[in-house]
């Protein structure tokens, strides 16, 4: 074997060793990742007690409330298994709404209520205009009613 | 085997010289030609977002920037290997003409990141994988630069780039997946090889075409830098100094 040829398996050995070492740094640094909690998570007693972490997931639909001073709400954040109600005073981003992704720094109090000390939006990856985002929306409405009616039929 | 040994002689500084002269009018034209189409299809032609309305359009400099500054660390790597094996003297000129602009791109992607992320999520910075990776990444760029810069015999600092280069690439997979594995405030990838696009066709045409301008501006820049590498490294060479008294138009 030529002195380059063992010098270019040498360079990819190290380069094998470094990725198996990051990779069991971060399968132990797993749970320090994550960048904010689900409500199954919360749930499950995951989320740290007594100290500030995120909560992330979907505003429930028709959770929103406006308290009568216009800037202190409440909503419930849901992973479709748990819900968490949050409680928040401040400035909402524009892109808060209900169906949408969240993220909420706070913590919880004891009466199980996350009290929100910041709120962002997560938004997805899909980008389209309103027309086609529309035509989706009536779509999915159209096969859930047909869904329905399907199952009604088979009763 | 003779295209191969025909490519090889191209690994010579001297040789090298005049042809990247010869392709960086070339890739300028390109640059033009794509940033034309893809700023006119990004600004003009594609449609408003349904969510994030006019504000979205800054992901036309957004995600090209962020692709390339992955894929330049990824190429200075290749050469960073083919130099530490090889021993070949244009490698480690060809990972330092890149990394300027690798860090240029990654500063890029995390001012349009702060710019976009203030008005959609509604702050400029947080600490998910996704940024934090990306950052760590521009930290890598710089360390490259500091490390090459503070040695002065350029072979010994070509050996040293080329081991910090080589294991900064870890990182490069985990910016890219760090969106996947973990959870993460940035969306994930809505162009990968994995599904189809989860954007309006138009859209993903005006994206693509601003990423392929920034891919043929990178490989022109690193061209002139590298030309200009190669006369300062062979300044005491006899081609050098037969191009210097006998000016071409190379």
């Amino acid at each position: 074997m030529k002195a380059r040829h063992q010098r270019l398996l040498l360079i990819a050995a190290a380069l094998v060793a470094l990725g198996l070492i990051a990779f069991f740094v971060f399968s132990a640094l797993n749970a320090n990742m994550a960048f904010f909690y689900s409500p199954a998570d919360v749930k499950a007693g995951k989320a740290p007690q007594n100290k500030l972490f995120r909560i992330g997931g979907l505003v429930e639909a028709g959770s929103l409330t406006w308290q009568a001073d216009g800037v202190t709400v409440s909503f419930v954040v849901t992973d479709m298994l748990e819900r968490v109600p949050v409680h928040y005073k401040g400035i909402l981003p524009d892109l808060f709404s209900e169906g949408k992704g969240v993220v909420a720094q706070g913590h919880l109090n004891d009466d199980g209520v996350f009290v929100a000390q910041e709120v962002l939006a997560k938004h997805d990856e899909n980008y389209m205009p309103p027309e086609a985002a529309q035509a989706l929306q009536k779509a999915h409405e159209e096969g859930v009613t047909r869904g329905q009616r399907a199952e009604d039929g088979g009763q | 085997m003779t295209q191969f040994t025909h490519l090889y002689k191209f690994a010579a500084p001297a040789a090298f010289y005049p042809l990247a002269g010869r392709l960086v009018p070339w890739f300028w034209g390109l640059t033009a030609l794509f940033g034309g189409i893809g700023l006119w299809l990004g600004l003009a032609v594609a449609p408003t977002d349904f969510q994030q309305g006019e504000g979205y359009r800054i992901i036309f400099v957004h995600v090209g920037a962020s692709w390339m500054s992955m894929f330049i660390y990824v190429v200075m790597a290749f050469w960073a290997a083919i130099g530490l094996a090889f021993n070949t003297r244009l490698s480690g000129m060809m990972t330092a003409a890149l990394a300027p602009t690798g860090a240029l791109f990654t500063f890029l992607s995390l001012w349009t990141g702060a710019l976009w992320g203030k008005p959609m999520w509604g702050a400029w910075w947080v600490w998910d994988a996704r940024l934090t990776s990306e950052l760590i990444l521009l930290f890598l760029y710089i360390g490259f630069i500091a490390l090459t810069r503070a040695i002065d015999d350029p072979r010994r600092a070509d050996r040293a780039g080329a081991v910090l280069a080589l294991v900064g690439v870890v990182n490069i997979p985990i910016i890219y997946f760090s969106v996947k594995w973990w959870s993460t405030l940035h969306q994930g990838a809505s162009v990968s090889l994995a599904k189809s696009p989860s954007m309006a066709t138009i859209m993903l045409w005006g994206m693509l075409f601003c990423a392929l301008a920034m891919w043929m501006y990178a490989i022109a820049v690193s061209l002139i830098r590298v030309r200009g590498i190669i006369l300062e490294r062979e300044r005491h060479t006899d081609w050098v100094k037969a191009l210097l008294l006998k000016p071409e138009k190379s």
